[in-house]
C-alpha cells in the first residue's frame, strides 16, 4: 500500500514511503470476453443511468487508439458510441449537439491503479482498508469488500480527471494482495452499484521492499528478496495442487489466476525483479499483465515488450524509498520506444485528477531526447491501454462503434495545464458537466458540511 | 572578450563599471518578470557582476559591456523559481531513515534545531530541483518531538559549497491535528505548550529564566527569543478555518509575532480575517479532499479566493510530489479562472505564486524571485510557457553563474537511450 506522509508541520515534502501495486496476470483477449459467471457472488448491479442521443460534432478526437480526427464528430446513443468520424459523419435530427470547436474529446480516462474507497478520504485511522497485513498471503481478500462508495474522491477524480472507469487495488504490504475491483465512477449507494458488469477480477501481487519490511519487521517470512520469492513460489505450487473439492477462497482466486481468468497485477519497482517475476510466472504457469510503478521499466523495454507486460508508471516520481531512486522522466518514453505498452497510473487521490498532465510530462520528456510520440498515442496511455491490461479493452477504452459511451469534452487540449474536463459521460449518461453547477456529484459525508457542492 | 551591446542608442554604455566574469544579456526573451505582471515579448535582461541589472522591455534597456549575449528567440525567460516549505537538502531517499535528517524525533531539542549545517548541496534532490528552474528554497525540519520544529534556512540551490542564503530565517510550529498529537493528544494542549514556551523565552531574554522549573531545554528557551521579539518569522502549520482564526488570535497574547500560515486548507473559509490581519499564507495549492477533518472545505479555488480577498499568497512545495511541481500546481490555478464557480488566478499571479511571493514571504523581498535591478542573478531559460506542463529549463543561472543541469536521472537517460549490450554491458556507458 501507499501511504502518502503529509506533512504535519510546514516544512516537509510529501513521501511515499510505500507504494502499492498489483500484478495482473491472464489472457487479456480471453479476459475481455471472460462471461461473469451466473454463480459469482456479489454481482454488479449496476446499469446505465439515462442519457440522450447525443452528438459532439467540430471537436478534435484522440479516439484512445492512437487515432486523431480533426473536426471530428462523436454520436452516440442508447449507452453506446454509434459513429465516430470527420465532419461529413452523419448525425440525426433532433439530438442533443455539443459543438466542439477549440474543444477537444477523448475516451473516459482510466486508472489502472487507484485505492479509492479502500483508503478513503478522510484518511482515518477508521477508514484504513486497504491493506490486510496479517500475513505475507492474502489471495482470499477482495478489494471491493473494502471499498467505501461514499469516498468524495471519486467525485473529483470524475470532475477533475475525467475518470469514468477505475481498478482499486488492495495495498502492497503483502506478496499476494487480493483481488481487485473494477468499477465504473457512478456514484452508488453500494460497491455492487459501481461494478463494472463483466470486468475480470484482477489479482494484486508486490516485489521488493514492502513486504520484507513489514513482516521481517515482524520477525517472520519473509525478510527478504529471496524470502519474497520462496513464499511466492510455495504459495503458488500449493495452488497448483488444489483440486476445488473442498471451497477455500485463496487458493480459489490463485486457481483462477492459472486458468487466466483473473489479471495480475504486479508492483514492482526494480527492473531486475520484474524479470524474476516474470521467469516465476513462466515457472507456475500464469501472465502478469501489468507491472505497477516500474520505475525501473525503462532499462528492460526489450524484456517487457517480449512478454507482452504493461508498465503502469508515474510520469515523475522518484526517490522517495530505495527501490524508487532510478526514477527518470523518459521511463515511459524509453518503453515506447521499444513498443512496449505503456499506462500512466496515480496511485493517489490527487494524482488521478490529472492523469492528462502526467502523461503530457512524460511525452515531453520523450521529446527532448528525440523520441516523438503522437497526443494521440498519449492519449491511449491513459485510456485504452489500462483498459487492455485491465481487461475491459473490448467494452470501453476507445470512440469505436458499440463500445461504452464513456466520453470526456475538454474545454481545450487534454494534454495542456491549462484543460479541464467540461463534460463527462459514462454509458451516454451525463455524470459531470462543469457548466452546470447542479450536474456534479456530492457524497454522503460532504452534505451539511463547509465546502459542500463546491467546485473543488 | 567583452563586447558592447547597444539596445538603445540613447543611452550611454556602463563602460566604466568593471563587469564581473558572468556578465550576460539576455534578448528577444518572452520575459516574465515574476512580479505578478503578464509576460511580454522582445524582453531584455542584463546581468551585471551576479545580479540583475535590468530586465523589461527592449526599449527601456541601455547599452552594457557583456561576456556574452543569449538571443533566445522569444524563449521564456523568468526568475528562478522559489520554493517553500520543503525539506531539500536534508535528505537523499525519504524512507532510507539513515539518510533522512527531516524528523529529529527522539533529539531533547526542538526549537533550538538549525537546519543550516546539515544542509547538503550535493543531494540529487537539490540537483535535480535545480535542474527543473527552482533556484532558491526554504527547508526545515518537521516537528516531532514538540510542536517547534526548527529553524529553516533559505538556500539557493547552486553547485557549489555555501548553499545558506540564510540562517534561522524562520521558526515552525505545528498546530491543529498535527500539534494536538504532539502537545500530548489535543489542540487544548497545544495553546498552553505555545504560550508557556513563549513565556520561557521571555524570561531567558531578560535574564529570568529558571532551569529548574523551565519545561524547555535552555537552548530551546534561547532559540525562541527572536520568534516572541517578532525578529525570526514563525510558520505555523494550521488547516481548519476556526484553528486559523485561534492562530491570527496568539496576537492579541504575543503581539510582535510574525505569522506565517502554512497549508491553510479552510483559509477560503476566514480570507477577509487573514487579509485584516496582514498575515501571509503558504497555501496548498490543489488539495481539494477532505483528508482529515479539519481540512472539510479544501478546494482548489483557496489559492484564488485568498487572492482575491488580498491575501499574500504562496503555493505550498510540501503537499506535492516533489517542489519540481509547482509550476504544474500554479498553470492549474491559471486553468481555474476557465471553470465557472471557481476562482483562479492569472497568469502573471499565477508565476508570483511560485516566484516572487514565496520569496517575499522568505525574507527576500525584491531580491529573488523576481527579474529587477538589484535582485539576485537568478535568472532561467525555458523551453516553453514555464508554467505548462513538460517545459523544463535549458539554462539555470544563479547569482550570475550558469549551473550544470546534469545529476544521476539524466545520466541514467543518457545510459538507457538504447538497450545495447551486443559489445559490452550497460555498466561501461558512463
Amino acid at each position: 500500500m501507499r501511504k502518502s506522509i503529509k506533512t504535519i508541520a510546514a516544512g516537509t515534502l510529501a513521501i511515499a514511503l510505500a507504494a502499492c501495486s498489483t500484478t495482473g496476470q491472464s489472457d487479456t483477449k480471453s479476459a475481455s470476453s471472460a462471461p461473469a459467471k451466473a454463480e459469482a457472488p456479489f454481482p454488479s448491479t449496476y446499469t446505465p443511468y439515462p442519457g440522450t442521443p447525443t452528438a459532439l460534432v467540430n471537436a478534435t478526437i484522440y479516439d484512445g487508439k492512437g487515432g486523431r480526427i480533426d473536426k471530428g464528430t462523436v454520436f452516440f446513443s442508447g449507452g453506446k458510441i454509434v459513429s465516430i468520424g470527420g465532419p461529413d459523419t452523419p448525425v440525426p435530427a433532433d439530438i442533443a449537439v455539443f459543438d466542439g470547436t477549440g474543444k477537444f474529446v477523448t475516451p473516459g480516462i482510466i486508472d489502472i491503479h487507484s485505492h479509492l474507497g479502500d483508503y478513503p478520504t478522510p484518511s482515518v485511522q477508521a477508514h484504513s482498508d486497504g491493506n490486510e497485513a496479517t500475513s505475507p498471503t492474502t489471495p482470499e481478500v477482495w478489494a471491493e469488500h473494502s471499498v467505501w462508495p461514499q469516498d468524495p474522491g471519486f467525485t473529483r477524480a470524475l470532475a477533475n480527471g475525467g475518470v469514468t472507469s477505475l481498478q482499486i487495488l488492495p495495498g502492497s504490504a503483502n506478496l499476494m494482495g487480493g483481488r481487485s475491483a473494477t468499477l465504473k465512477n457512478v456514484p452508488a449507494r453500494t460497491v455492487q452499484g459501481m461494478k463494472f458488469p463483466d470486468a475480470p477480477y484482477g489479482f494484486k501481487m508486490a516485489c521488493g521492499e514492502n513486504p520484507k519490511r513489514v513482516y521481517g519487521g515482524r520477525g517472520r517470512m519473509p525478510s527478504t528478496r529471496m524470502g519474497n520469492f520462496a513464499v511466492n513460489r510455495q504459495t503458488w505450487l500449493d495452488a497448483k495442487a488444489y483440486d476445488g473439492k473442498k471451497r477455500d477462497l485463496a487458493k480459489e482466486t490463485l486457481k483462477g489466476v492459472l486458468d487466466g481468468e483473473i489479471l495480475v497485477h504486479n508492483h514492482c519497482y526494480r527492473a531486475d525483479e520484474m524479470a524474476l517475476v516474470l521467469d516465476m510466472a513462466k515457472e507456475m504457469g500464469y501472465k502478469v499483465s501489468a507491472f505497477h510503478h516500474a520505475v525501473e521499466a525503462y532499462k528492460i523495454g526489450d524484456l517487457l515488450r517480449e512478454n507482452d507486460v504493461c508498465s503502469a508508471i508515474w510520469a515523475d516520481w522518484y526517490g522517495f524509498k530505495m527501490e524508487s531512486y532510478d526514477g527518470i522522466l523518459e521511463n515511459a518514453a524509453f518503453l515506447q520506444r521499444e513498443d512496449a505498452c505503456v499506462v500512466i497510473h496515480s496511485d493517489d487521490a490527487n494524482g488521478i485528477q490529472r492523469l492528462n498532465q502526467e502523461a503530457a510530462k512524460a511525452q515531453a520528456a520523450g521529446k527532448r531526447v528525440g523520441i516523438d510520440i503522437s497526443d494521440a498515442q498519449v492519449i491511449r496511455w491513459i485510456t485504452l491501454n489500462p483498459a487492455k491490461a485491465m481487461g475491459i479493452d473490448g467494452m470501453t477504452g476507445s470512440l469505436e462503434a458499440g463500445k461504452m459511451a464513456d466520453v470526456v469534452l475538454w474545454n481545450g487540449d487534454p494534454l495542456s495545464v491549462y484543460s479541464r474536463p467540461e463534460k463527462v459521460w459514462i454509458d451516454g449518461a451525463l455524470m459531470f458537466d462543469a457548466m452546470d453547477r447542479k450536474r456534479r456529484p456530492v457524497s454522503d459525508f460532504e452534505l451539511g458540511q463547509p465546502g459542500e457542492g463546491d467546485v473543488k | 572578450m567583452k563586447r558592447a551591446l547597444t539596445l538603445a542608442a540613447s543611452v550611454l554604455a556602463l563602460a566604466a563599471a568593471p563587469a564581473a566574469a558572468q556578465d550576460f544579456v539576455i534578448t528577444n526573451a518572452t520575459l516574465a518578470t515574476g512580479d505578478g505582471s503578464e509576460p511580454i515579448e522582445r524582453g531584455v535582461v542584463v546581468v551585471d557582476d551576479g545580479k540583475v541589472a535590468y530586465a523589461g522591455p527592449q526599449a527601456g534597456a541601455g547599452a552594457f559591456e557583456t561576456d556574452t549575449v543569449y538571443d533566445v528567440a522569444g524563449a521564456w525567460v523568468t526568475p528562478g523559481l522559489v520554493a517553500t516549505v520543503t525539506t531539500l537538502g536534508l535528505a537523499d531517499v525519504s524512507g532510507v531513515s539513515e539518510s533522512n535528517d527531516v524528523r529529529p524525533g527522539s533529539s531533547p531539542f526542538n526549537a533550538a534545531l538549525d537546519v543550516a549545517p546539515a544542509i547538503n548541496p550535493s543531494s540529487q534532490h537539490i540537483l535535480v530541483h535545480r535542474a527543473a528552474g527552482i533556484t532558491r528554497a526554504a527547508t526545515v525540519t518537521s516537528p516531532a518531538g514538540s510542536i517547534f520544529g526548527g529553524q529553516g534556512a533559505i538556500i539557493d540551490l547552486g553547485a557549489d559549497g555555501q548553499p545558506v542564503t540564510r540562517a534561522k530565517a524562520f521558526q515552525v510550529v505545528a498546530f491543529g491535528e498535527g500539534g494536538a498529537r504532539l502537545a500530548g493528544g489535543s489542540r487544548v494542549a497545544t495553546y498552553v505548550a505555545f504560550a508557556n514556551a513563549l513565556r520561557e523565552a521571555q524570561d531567558f531574554a531578560r535574564g529570568r529564566w529558571d532551569a529548574e522549573s523551565a519545561m524547555l531545554t535552555r537552548a530551546d528557551a534561547e532559540a525562541l527569543g527572536p520568534v516572541v521579539a517578532g525578529e525570526q518569522a514563525l510558520y505555523v502549520s494550521v488547516e481548519r478555518a476556526s484553528d486559523i482564526r485561534s492562530v491570527l488570535g496568539l496576537k492579541r497574547d504575543f503581539p510582535r509575532l510574525d505569522l506565517v500560515l502554512v497549508g491553510a486548507s479552510e483559509g477560503w473559509l476566514v480570507a477577509r480575517e487573514i487579509a485584516a490581519a496582514g498575515v501571509p499564507v503558504i497555501a496548498d495549492g490543489l488539495d481539494d479532499l477532505p483528508n482529515s477533518f479539519e481540512e472539510l472545505a479544501s478546494t482548489q479555488s483557496n489559492v484564488g479566493r485568498l487572492a482575491k480577498a488580498g491575501v499574500k499568497v504562496a503555493i505550498n512545495a510540501a503537499t506535492m510530489e516533489n517542489p519540481r511541481n509547482l509550476n504544474q500546481y500554479a498553470g492549474n490555478l491559471v486553468a481555474l479562472a476557465r471553470v465557472p464557480g471557481a476562482d483562479g488566478l492569472s497568469w502573471g499571479q499565477a508565476f508570483a505564486a511560485i516566484s516572487s511571493v514565496p520569496a517575499s514571504i522568505s525574507g527576500l523581498s525584491g531580491k529573488a524571485g523576481v527579474l529587477a535591478k538589484g535582485s539576485m542573478g537568478d535568472v532561467v531559460i525555458w523551453d516553453g510557457d514555464p508554467l505548462e506542463v513538460g517545459s523544463v529549463p535549458t539554462k539555470v543561472f544563479i547569482d550570475g553563474v550558469e549551473q550544470p543541469l546534469d545529476n544521476h536521472q539524466t545520466r541514467l537517460r543518457d545510459r538507457y537511450r538504447e538497450l545495447d549490450e551486443s559489445r559490452l554491458p550497460e555498466a561501461f556507458d558512463w
